[in-house]
């Protein structure tokens, strides 16, 4: 956005910044910050501390918003590209993060599951796992574009094998990942205070950014979704597009295998990454996206997952039981994503617009 | 209110951010008339229509309706079809996949259970007493696009609409469709229904309405009785200024000449899975040529063929002399061929996309996807053009689907004029167009031609057609009939030819 005041784009400062998609993540952000520094001031603490590997660490709530929330920051980065293309979801990418993990612990494990030192290095694991879950991203893909099953539809075979594929790669064991390195991943490096998930996607957000600034991938996939039949007639290929997102989305769903494997050195294939495709998908919609595809703001839907994050720990702060969490959770969801539905949206400028006008024309008479 | 009138509008305002769509708007409709509503792409037709049925509110002035005391306020389309009044709009808004009965009835049952039986007689009777030959059980998609149109008219007359508003309903019929359906308008006309008939063909207007209401740049021109108003003064009307320039286009006579040398573009037995016969077709440098043909004659799909836009079987094809292969629209666009296409809304816009990017999308797929244009240069582009074809948006940001429909056609123009093609593809670039803007794409067109660019140009307009190109080939049920150059552009011998049968064809 450029800062120049455009005479024909109408209304106020105040008002442009209010018709702007990314407002209403932040806005949440903001009223969840107002409500934790009401409740409670100390949720905004962050102390340097030494962590049991002897190196000095940031802690405090904000801190493990940014640390858990990156996981699901880098996934909504798949799933905004693919809800945009093929204006539908990948409710896989949970069961793809078992895949993923499962294929980088036998990578790194062996056929040994306890081994003294890891069997291949980390990179040339990752770059596998990678590999497999970019192909089960292309085969989403190519059910999508190519045989035109609706997204829901064809996901949903992986979302129901995923996690008995993950345990058949290991076949049904828990290897151990030997050694600190590999937790440098889910945790800390030596000598950072920063958590090593948020480096990772502030790394991601910065090759996002990358490529939606240096290919056309923002254009076509929008292209795409919201007319095929004119996209296809200027020469593009909505089928490739498509299973392009699917693909980029795997590439996603195997850094956050990554980081989630790290957390533990272990995986729990039933228990890992659970629900994490609903949080993603809420992560787009609470951006202000369109879950019908077409038009996105890819820097709304990231604020969007730190926002469900940051609605998770604050949930914790105020000793919200587990289980009771996602009830909770849903309550302000639910006010969040009509907020920001379009038609609630135009309902509210239109009121703002209303309560200024008559103070306009009085002025005028004036 | 008058006497016999039905609906009557009184100083109507409406306006949005930047663009006053109607000041002081005054509208009377009486019983039993068809009333034509006309003017310019932006007069505010769409926006007066919208407004009586309740899709925008109006800013200020007062509506009354017969049997209604005072003024009443629409705030939505149900409160419009309580009040009477109705719409039919270009776009069929039933279900496909239910019957014609249910499409009639659906919506408006009381109570949870549905009686079958008495549903189709009644839907059967209703389609007897208007004359439209269709069995109530038959699903709606299997019916021609103009009875459908019907069937969203006996639906509307059934809900005892007392005004009926008709919005472009003939822009894809054919002629013999348009007849029934003004059949049926005449008949709904002896009952006393008001209809409010929005269309874009001078034609139409003078073989059916009463009265005729103009509007220009969001003000009443005026309201006249049909005998009062030669055509040519409507015209004027419309546009607010003396015809001198359709005469000049007239005037310009085409100035191509065949000079033999090699076409910038020649198939020979090119052929898709459309249906239509193998045709040989070629194109010059600086010509301007044209399908014609009834609609469904596949004078679309023979362009879509050349472009690629439909699957190709067979055919060789040659551009300059080099023998290329065109088996899909990428491939056309990198020999230089551009398209537009026939049906705007569902192959031209990208709809929630900006102005901006509508304009660079053709040029932008050429160029690649690893290099895209910086958002300076995109929006150099879109100035350029929109400055160039007086494109009336209200900045490059705006979304495309809130310009009007001519609007929307110069944007797809603008597209791939961008692209610098060799052989431009228009299908229908017309079509819902006002007039003054039909002038222009014409005159663009003639002045593109004379600047080298060749361009095949497609119509139902025969007048169009005779002003713009300098060879005709003729279409019928999907075959390739005559070829008509020079003194043959005439409108007998096109219809002769369109004709066929046992009449001389010169």
């Amino acid at each position: 956005m450029s800062g120049k005041l455009d005479p024909k784009g109408g209304g106020s400062v105040f008002s442009r910044v209010l018709r702007n998609q990314i407002f209403i993540p932040f806005a949440a952000l903001l009223l969840l910050a107002l409500f934790n520094l009401i409740a409670d001031p100390s949720f905004f603490a962050i102390n340097l501390k030494m962590n049991s590997a002897g190196s000095y660490i940031l802690s405090g709530n904000l801190i493990s918003i940014i640390d858990n929330g990156s996981e699901l920051a880098i996934l909504a980065i798949g799933m905004t590209l693919v809800t945009a293309s093929s204006k539908g979801q990948d409710i896989s990418v949970g069961a793809a993060i078992a895949i993923s993990g499962s294929v980088l612990l036998r990578v790194l494990c062996g056929n040994d599951t306890r081994p003294e030192t890891i069997q291949a290095p980390i990179i040339v694991a990752f770059l596998v796992s990678a590999v497999a879950a970019m192909c089960f991203g292309a085969f989403n893909g190519v059910l999508v574009a190519y045989f035109r099953i609706q997204p829901m539809v064809a996901t949903l075979i992986l979302f129901t094998a995923g996690r008995s594929i993950a345990a058949w790669i290991n076949n049904n064991e828990l290897p151990i990942v030997p050694g600190e390195e590999f937790t440098y991943f889910g945790g800390y490096i030596p000598g950072c205070p920063l958590p090593t998930p948020f480096l990772i996607a502030i790394l991601c957000f910065v090759l996002t950014w990358a490529m939606l600034k240096f290919t056309n991938i923002g254009l076509y996939s929008q292209s795409v979704g919201i007319n095929e039949k004119t996209s296809r007639l200027n020469g593009l290929n909505p089928e490739l597009i498509k299973l392009t997102t699917y693909i980029i989305l795997g590439l996603c769903v195997a850094v956050t295998g990554l980081i989630k494997v790290s957390r533990l050195s272990t995986i729990n294939y039933s228990v890992i990454a659970k629900d994490i495709e609903m949080d993603a998908i809420l992560a787009v919609a609470l951006g202000g996206n369109s879950l019908s595809g077409g038009k996105f703001n890819m820097a709304a839907s990231i604020l969007g997952a730190y926002v469900i994050q940051f609605l998770t720990t604050t949930l914790y702060k105020f000793d919200v039981q587990a289980t009771a969490l996602p009830a909770y959770k849903a309550v302000v969801v639910i006010v969040l994503v009509v907020m920001s539905a379009p038609v609630v949206r135009e309902k509210i400028s239109r009121l703002t617009k209303k309560i200024r006008s008559p103070k306009r024309t009085a002025e005028n008479q004036a | 209110m008058q006497q016999g009138s039905l609906l009557e509008l009184r100083g109507i305002y409406k306006s949005f951010p930047g663009v006053k769509a109607l000041q002081n708007v005054d509208f009377t409709l009486r019983e039993g008339e068809i009333h034509a509503l006309m003017g310019e792409n932006g007069a505010g037709k769409s926006t007066l229509i919208k407004v009586l049925t309740g899709v925008y509110v109006k800013d200020e002035g007062d509506i009354f309706i017969k049997g209604h005391d005072g003024a009443v306020q629409i705030r939505s389309p149900q409160e419009a079809q309580r009040v009477g009044i109705s719409t039919v709009y270009q776009e069929i808004t039933l279900c496909p996949n239910l019957s014609v009965a249910e499409n009639i009835f659906i919506g408006r049952g009381k109570g949870a259970g549905v009686n079958w039986r008495t549903m189709n007689k009644k839907a059967g009777e209703l389609l007897a007493s208007l004359g439209i030959a269709v069995k109530p059980t038959q699903q709606l998609a299997s019916c021609s696009i103009a009875v459908q149109q019907m069937i969203a008219i006996a639906r509307a007359v059934d809900m005892e609409c007392s005004v009926l508003i008709l919005d472009e309903p003939t822009s894809s019929l054919d002629e013999s469709e348009v007849a029934k359906l003004f059949a049926l308008m005449r008949k709904l006309k002896a009952r006393g229904v008001g209809i409010i008939f929005v269309t874009h063909f001078l034609d139409q207007v003078y073989e059916v309405c009463d009265r005729i209401t103009v509007l220009r740049d969001g003000q009443l021109v005026g309201e006249y009785e049909i005998e009062s108003l030669p055509r040519l003064q409507l015209v004027s009307k419309m546009l607010g200024k003396e015809l001198d320039d359709m005469a000049d286009i007239k005037n310009d006579m085409k100035t191509f000449d065949d000079d033999g040398g090699t076409p910038v573009y020649e198939a020979e037995n090119l052929c898709s899975t459309e249906g239509i016969k193998p045709f040989n077709f070629h194109i010059r440098r600086g010509e301007v040529n044209g399908f014609t043909g009834l609609l469904g004659s596949g004078r679309s799909e023979c362009v879509r063929a050349i472009y690629g836009a439909d699957t190709v079987t067979s055919g060789t094809v040659r551009m300059d002399g080099k023998h290329v292969k065109i088996t899909k629209p990428k491939d056309a666009m990198k020999n230089g061929i551009a398209y537009l296409p026939e049906d705007r809304k569902r192959d031209g816009i990208v709809g929630d996309l900006s102005v901006r990017e509508n304009i660079i999308l053709a040029l932008q797929v050429k160029t690649g996807f690893f290099r895209p244009f910086s958002k300076a240069k995109q929006i150099a582009f879109a100035e350029e053009y929109i400055k160039l074809l007086d494109i009336k948006t209200a900045s490059v940001n705006t979304p495309i689907k809130s310009l009007s429909g001519g609007n929307q056609q110069k944007v797809i123009l603008a597209r791939w004029l961008l692209t610098h093609p060799k052989y431009l593809i228009l299908d229908e670039p017309t079509r819902g167009i006002d007039v003054g803007t039909k002038v222009d794409i014409q005159k663009l067109v003639l002045k593109l031609a004379s600047e080298g660019m060749s361009i095949t140009f497609i119509s139902s307009e025969t007048d169009e057609m005779l002003r713009t190109c300098s060879r005709l080939l003729v279409m019928r049920d999907r075959k390739l009939v005559g070829e008509l150059v020079g003194d043959q552009l005439t409108q007998n011998t096109i219809m002769a030819t369109i004709a066929g049968g046992d009449q001389n064809v010169g």
